[in-house]
């Protein structure tokens, strides 16, 4: 009877949490197969993007790389023309860099922006091997033209 | 006549007409891993020396497939570090659950946080004393370079102080975002090259000689 109450129902007990904990839901997210559902304002890969007509939205002004805490924002700005037009404004980004490394994805050079152009979006693999592979050129975080409907 | 026998010597055969084995053309054979018949264990494909290379393939897989990771959390980024482990993201399933504490027994550091200047010896010494083979994840963007501390206090890049393999951007990082960088760091690794055994670093190359230590 010792043997009952010292052994095997303590034993039935640790089992009986087991089971219960069978049954709860699986809390591991299979990552590369399925990713989690990211938060609505989560601040990862950076984005600049385009007006409906394709126009980019940025006008060159730099206000993101003065509000860069990590200072990792470049922007040269160039005039646009009647036969180049690469945004409505004045001016254009001609080189747009951002230092990935550098950043810090805090989001204030999107609060900056007067035109709404630099927006932080939720692509997170960003890892490479080189440091130099982290420059990002204008190319790179330029939103792809929409195709345009007749 | 002389000219058949020119033509003869260059097969092997001497000025007398005999095979004479110092003359002889070296077999030269390239074997090629790749047939899609095959099932290939890792993403290694080329030719050349057929054990060398299914035991690199193996040994590469293996290598992969159980990065210990050798806690080094500096700063916030550790937390991240730490959570990758739970059960939620749980790198275990990458076979990287083991965090040592004994630079010893680990194969990659995962350097998580800003390195300051003061810890940066520090953190070259525990790097030498981890046996080869040996990897270096630089997590977060004060580690891989500085991030907003650029003053004389931060090493700008732990890149300066050790060698790093796979960088991964995030103020912290996300586990998943860390786990993708090990992910990058498994392609890696299944993608190395040895032309011979003494490539495969299967015995530790740079061992300490204690012999010349106790004088």
């Amino acid at each position: 009877m010792e043997i009952f109450r010292d052994v095997v129902k303590p034993m039935m007990a640790g089992f009986g949490i087991t089971r219960k904990r069978l049954q709860h839901e699986k809390v591991t997210i299979q990552y590369p197969e399925e990713k989690r559902e990211q938060f609505a304002r989560t601040r990862w890969r950076h984005v600049l993007t385009r007006y409906d007509s394709g126009l980019e939205r940025c006008i060159g002004c730099s206000l993101c790389a003065g509000a860069c805490p990590a200072r990792c924002i470049y922007v040269q700005a160039a005039e646009n023309t009647d036969e180049a037009r690469f945004s409505p404004g004045e001016r254009y980004a001609a080189r747009y860099e951002i230092n990935m490394l550098r950043c810090i994805f805090c989001g204030y050079c999107q609060e900056a922006c007067p035109t709404g152009a630099i927006v932080l979006r939720n692509d997170f693999e960003l890892a490479n091997y080189q440091r130099e592979d982290f420059i990002y050129t204008k190319e790179m975080l330029l939103e792809p033209n929409k195709p345009v409907h007749a | 006549m002389r000219a058949v026998s020119n033509l003869l010597g260059k097969r092997g055969y001497g000025e007398n007409g005999r095979l004479d084995i110092r003359i002889m053309p070296k077999r030269v054979e390239t074997v090629v891993l790749h047939d899609s018949s095959t099932p290939i264990l890792g993403d290694v494909q080329k030719g050349g020396n057929v054990v060398v290379t299914s035991l690199e393939t193996l040994v590469s897989q293996a290598r992969a497939n159980s990065l210990w990771p050798l806690t080094f959390g500096l700063a916030c980024c550790a937390i991240e570090m730490m959570s990758t482990a739970g059960s939620r993201f749980d790198i275990a399933r990458f076979g990287s659950e083991a965090f040592r504490a004994s630079p010893r027994q680990a194969d990659v550091m995962i350097i998580a946080g800003r390195l300051s200047k003061k810890m940066a010896p520090v953190l070259r010494q525990i790097y030498d004393q981890m046996p080869e083979p040996k990897w270096v994840i630089s997590m977060g963007a004060c580690a891989s370079s500085g991030g907003v501390y650029n003053n004389y206090a931060i090493v700008q890049g732990a890149d300066q102080v050790v060698p790093v393999d796979v960088y991964v951007p995030g103020c912290p990082p996300s586990p998943d975002a860390l786990i993708y960088g090990i992910m990058k760091l498994q392609e890696k690794i299944k993608r190395s090259s040895a032309k011979n055994l003494h490539d495969l670093r299967l015995i530790e190359v740079n061992s300490r000689d204690m012999s010349k230590e106790t004088v």
